[in-house]
């Protein structure tokens, strides 16, 4: 109460340092671990000659990026990776979004649906992808004894390099399938029953409707999806990482960047060159980002307009 | 076609599409836990028998005794208990500071905040490492949580619903006599509660699950969490798939049961993610 009657300067400057004490312990972590590491990854990509332990700079220069672009591990990390996307990010969400639709209409057990498809997300990627690996082992596995059934032939599932993308594509769309469901459900759930009522006196029904009332009225949540989806994709690692044993596939077919970085790391102890490739996947996860508020920022003003 | 008909046939084609979908994501769970019951000779029969002759809960004791097990568990409970105790305290204390206090370069200070939402977590992990190797923490606790005890996220998300709460409930605190910090965890953090679970149940998820930091931050077996020792368990030469498979289960059930129990929040708080687009 006495505060109050001291002059407005005197009071904002009190309340400045009170704010200032509650936002310590988080400013104090976000700023050590997660906001100077940027600066730091990208000065790393500088090093040349450096002691991590005392953390003594005694070199700088471009070797690392300049190496980078000339080992052709990376370029095929990139490759893989960029190919993953490609194929994964539209298949995830299109399979999403027509689980979503399915489950916005009047639906019997769509609680159950709804929880089924969200436990990938639940459980450990690690636990998941042994399973996975194991279903797919080519002698004994289930998916092979299933492929039977239909005449087909045994598939070496995992030690043919031109299948290990399209499993990467499949295990995107399996683990992330509920988590987009239910942000697509929230979306589909907040257009208004209206423009449906008028797209039906306009005698728009079926796909149409969907193509001209649900999919331009999703559009944000489209979008940030979209956007999730792409980055989720590009950091893919765990499960290659386990599924194949701690190696990028068969002939590196599964290398992507966070592997790439993690084997100059944690493999080769190539501190400054891992830190390169880290600020470029920063780079190109920045790309996606930005395009998204372009995206969503034309968005806004039709909105408007 | 009738048009009874045809709408009879979309709803059964619906089902059976979302049926499919269902078997697709429970193929994998509902194997895991047949072959974890198997004896050993029945687990690599061609063609696989998908029921085992007689149930082996051996397994179990077997996977739990084959690996430092309990030491893995332990340290994935104190480090998932430490990162949300910690996510918890800070996030609520920011999001009070730039809700309900008016200082100079709040709204800067939030918007920077804001931007290093789209840091990808990857990049975080190497200089983290030498920060933590200089500082002599690798193969710690601390190096294992605190890097993760504050989410921009999170303080994001409880700084919203904060904000949704009228601020006279604030001046009619003051009034009273009721003190800042008091009138948060009296009165903001009961009101908020459905956010502050949800933070906190989706906080618990993650750090049970995550991988590539704690394989990174530790070096030896005592200090490894249970998706780190499996990985390693999973790698060891002779390992039978039933042990596995076993294995497996244990550390998906801690979260399978705290998903099923609270499910309602975890569902609202990813709904909330799609809020950011």
């Amino acid at each position: 109460m006495r505060s109050e009657r001291l002059p407005l300067r005197v009071r904002m400057r009190r309340s400045g340092a009170k704010a200032w004490l509650y936002l310590l312990p988080a400013l104090l972590i976000l700023g050590v671990f997660q906001i100077y590491p940027v600066f730091k990854s990208f000065l790393m990509g500088f090093y040349t000659q450096f002691d991590y332990l005392t953390d003594t700079v005694y070199q700088w220069g471009f070797d690392n990026f300049y190496n980078l672009l000339h080992d052709a591990d990376f370029a095929l990390a990139i490759r893989n990776t960029c190919v993953l996307v490609v194929f994964a990010a539209p298949l995830s969400l299109l399979v999403s979004l027509v689980f979503a639709v399915l489950l916005n209409s009047n639906i019997r057990l769509r609680r159950v649906f709804q929880s089924i498809y969200f436990l990938p997300f639940v459980t450990s990627m690690v636990a998941v992808s042994i399973a996975w690996s194991w279903m797919l082992s080519k002698d004994f596995g289930l998916i092979n004894s299933i492929l039977k059934i239909f005449g087909i032939s045994k598939v070496a599932w995992l030690t043919n390099p031109d299948m290990t993308i399209p499993i990467l594509v499949v295990l995107a769309v399996w683990k992330g399938l509920g988590y987009r469901v239910i942000i697509l459900l929230a979306g589909l759930q907040g257009i208004d029953r209206r423009y449906y009522a008028a797209a039906r006196v306009d005698g728009a029904r079926g796909l149409s409707r969907f193509v001209h009332v649900t999919v331009p009225m999703l559009k944000p949540t489209l979008v940030f999806l979209s956007i999730t989806t792409v980055i989720d994709v590009f950091k893919t690692f765990d499960e290659v990482y386990v599924m194949y044993a701690n190696d990028p596939g068969p002939l590196k077919s599964g290398l992507t960047i966070v592997f790439y970085i993690f084997t100059k790391f944690y493999r080769h102890w190539e501190f400054a060159s891992a830190a390169a490739a880290s600020f470029v996947l920063f780079l190109m996860i920045f790309a996606v980002t930005l395009l998204q508020f372009l995206f969503t920022g034309r968005h806004r003003r039709e909105e408007r307009l | 076609m009738s048009a009874a008909l045809r709408r009879g046939f979309a709803k059964f084609a619906t089902y059976v599409i979302l049926v499919a979908g269902a078997l697709f994501i429970l193929l994998p769970f509902v194997w895991m836990v047949l072959t974890s019951l198997k004896p050993s000779a029945e687990v690599l029969l061609m063609p696989p028998k998908w029921l085992p002759s007689r149930i082996q809960w051996e397994n179990y004791v077997q996977a739990f005794e084959s690996a430092p097990f309990v030491r893995y568990f332990c340290n994935s409970v104190i480090v998932t208990v430490l990162i949300t105790a910690g996510e918890l305290v800070t996030t609520v204390l920011a999001a009070f500071a730039f809700s309900q206090i008016q200082f100079r370069g709040r709204q800067v200070l939030f918007l920077l905040l804001v931007a290093t939402m789209m840091v990808p977590g990857e990049i975080l992990v190497i200089p983290n490492f030498v920060t933590l190797a200089k500082l002599g923490w690798v193969d710690t606790y601390k190096a294992l949580a605190l890097p993760w005890c504050a989410s921009v996220f999170s303080i994001f998300l409880l700084r919203q619903q904060f904000s949704s709460i009228p601020q006279d409930f604030h001046k009619a605190a003051r009034v009273d006599g009721c003190r800042d910090l008091r009138y948060l965890l009296t009165v903001l953090v009961p009101m908020s509660r459905p956010t502050v679970v949800s933070i906190a149940l989706l906080k618990v998820i993650n750090s049970w699950n995550s991988y590539l930091w704690p394989l990174i931050a530790t070096n030896t077996n005592d200090m490894r969490t249970l998706p780190v020792g499996l990985a390693f368990f999973s790698t060891e030469d002779g390992v039978k798939y039933n042990i596995l498979m076993a294995f497996s289960l244990m550390i998906i059930l801690p979260t399978l049961v705290v998903y099923l129990l609270t499910q309602k929040y975890i569902i609202r708080g990813v709904s909330n993610t799609g809020l950011k687009g």
